[in-house]
């Protein structure tokens, strides 16, 4: 059903931080593997030792430069479906394969009803949907839906695939619509923010921002203890002593 | 946006056949000729096979054509399921006009109210199908007041001529039967003009820094793209064509769709009813020549905000 639920129990989402992103495409690689091995047909991966190998992943890392000179810096940018909570994607697809869940807000497509039509990832902003050439359906993010209610699995398992992957602790997963969660408490913390709010779609996911910049300029650092004073004192166990720190400082 | 010549062939079309359904069926119900059934048999003939091989030719686009039927269950949300609806629905009074004109040769009395309803019915689907492109807020030359008007005038003018053309084999042409078309290629071209100014000139605020929303740290140049090949969204969304080519295929539209059309229907009043149908030919080939340039940089000038993610300066 392409119309959208009116509220929804949980804001499920994910939270990525790009300050601690390094973009190594765990993330990626996960949730290609979860989604090839899993409930559907696998991901597609056409001519993959071939001239043009191409196929449909579900989360892609970008990087940018940000600022220019001195000020620059590299920022890794993971983009993958935001979830949101009034997304033209849904509302636009005429079989109703589309849809968002009432009772978590994920949005999903159901591939056997999906006819490939790829009107939905006209409608994304986020470029979130791709057509897999093999299966002949719109693919997406699942936000490992068959993870994180799957009893089979270990309970530290139960988040998506991209979130167990990676290994500097940069997603994060909750429901962000409820504000003691601790996602939310890190958004609010470290002000989280939605990709183009000025579209109208509202986006769970949220992103960190990279925090200020560390370095000689912006240092605080003060030194715990005070350095030796090795001037002063004619007295030769002084001097003896202060030699001895010196040579055993090296 | 990646111009797929399938939807392409489907928009201009299915156009130009619900064009010259509304063109058939209105001049037929308010007795502008007499309803000679070979004239309805090839009209209402050509209009219905013009509809039917764009509506075939769309499933052509499709991943999974043989669940298209679905495709007309979300009539409440979606625009593309609507227009299925209301393009399967226009065969309806349409086969009931067309059996009364072609069996019955009766184009007036209680026949009218197919002809209204088809007329109805056939500028609804034009309108839902300009609708499917008009209500996505991703693509800025698509999100205009004037696209959905720029889709149904081009359906009248399109049918407009195809009917000077059909008209022409059956019998002289009345003034009225060329005066008219003629004002809907010129209510089309200025429409279109319209547009393109409006897209040309319309504000593209968004950049790659809105995009990330790393705008308040500098400057942000895609530096490292997540694949070395392109992928199905650039392919997709990112296809543009070059400002210098866009210009000149704009010029041999425009030429092809109003100019070439408005010299023949003009020489047409003039010309002797045997050599109109040759007029009437020229001007429908020119038309649907230009028509299908004009369909292919409705695609190609479009750009998609996704690429403000891969590198594109603005959208």
């Amino acid at each position: 059903m392409t119309s959208l639920p009116q509220t929804t129990e949980k804001k499920l989402g994910l939270v990525i931080d790009l300050d601690i992103c390094v973009g190594c495409q765990a993330c990626v690689t996960s949730c290609k593997e979860w989604n090839t091995g899993g409930y559907s047909a696998p991901l597609s991966d056409i001519d993959p030792y071939g001239a043009d190998p191409h196929g449909s992943w579900l989360n892609r890392v970008h990087g940018y430069e940000v600022g220019e000179g001195e000020t620059g810096r590299t920022v890794h940018f993971p983009r993958s479906c935001l979830h949101c909570e009034t997304p033209a994607c849904v509302t636009v697809c005429p079989t109703g394969a589309s849809y968002k869940r009432a009772e978590d807000g994920i949005v999903l497509v159901n591939p056997d009803m999906c006819i490939g039509c790829k009107l939905c990832s006209w409608a994304c902003p986020y470029g979130a949907r791709e057509y897999d050439e093999n299966h002949g359906v719109m693919k997406k993010c699942t936000l490992c839906v068959d993870r994180i209610y799957n009893t089979h699995l270990a309970a530290e398992d139960r988040v998506p695939a991209c979130v167990r992957a990676c290994p500097t602790g940069a997603r994060h997963f909750g429901d962000i619509g409820d504000p003691d969660s601790a996602v939310s408490k890190l958004v609010a913390e470290r002000g989280g923010y939605d990709l183009m709010p000025e579209m109208g779609y509202k986006p769970v996911n949220k992103y960190l921002p990279p925090r200020a910049r560390r370095d000689s300029t912006t240092s605080t650092f003060q030194p715990a203890v005070e350095a030796p004073d090795h001037s002063g004192g004619g007295d030769l166990a002084s001097s003896f002593f202060a030699w001895a720190d010196k040579m055993l400082s090296r | 946006m990646h111009p797929a010549y399938s939807v392409i062939f489907f928009t201009t079309a299915s156009g130009a056949g619900y064009g010259l359904l509304v063109w058939l069926a209105m001049a037929s119900a308010l007795g502008g000729f007499p309803p000679d059934w070979a004239l309805g048999f090839i009209g209402l003939g050509l209009a219905l096979a013009l509809i039917t091989a764009g509506l075939l030719s769309s499933t052509a686009h499709l991943g999974r054509p043989e669940r298209a039927w679905r495709a007309f269950s979300q009539w409440r949300s979606s625009w593309l399921s609507r227009e299925g609806v209301l393009a399967v629905a226009t065969y309806i009074p349409a086969a009931i006009l067309g059996i009364s004109w072609v069996f019955y040769e009766t184009t007036q009395g209680a026949v009218v109210f197919a002809s209204v309803l088809v007329s109805v019915l056939a500028l609804a689907t034009v309108y839902a199908t300009g609708m499917i492109y008009a209500s996505l807020p991703t693509i800025r030359a698509w999100n205009q007041p004037l696209t959905v008007p720029v889709y149904m005038t081009l359906a009248m003018a399109t049918g407009g001529v195809l009917f000077v053309f059909v008209l022409s084999l059956f019998t002289q042409l009345p003034t009225w039967a060329i005066v008219l078309p003629l004002a809907a290629v010129i209510a089309a071209y200025v429409t279109k003009r319209f547009y393109w100014q409006a897209v040309d000139e319309s504000p593209r605020p968004l950049r790659p820094e809105n995009a990330t929303g790393l705008g308040h740290l500098g400057k942000v140049r895609h530096l490292e793209p997540p694949h070395a090949q392109a992928n199905f969204v650039m392919r997709e969304m990112g296809f543009k064509v070059a400002r210098k080519h866009a210009d000149k295929l704009r010029r041999l539209s425009a030429y092809l769709m109003f100019l070439v059309p408005t010299v023949c229907l003009l020489l047409l009043l003039m010309v002797s009813s045997y050599t109109a149908p040759l007029f009437a030919l020229v001007a429908v080939i020119a038309m649907g020549g230009g028509v299908v340039i004009e369909r292919w940089l409705f695609f190609a000038e479009a750009e998609h905000v996704s690429m403000l993610f891969y590198g594109a300066a603005a959208a």
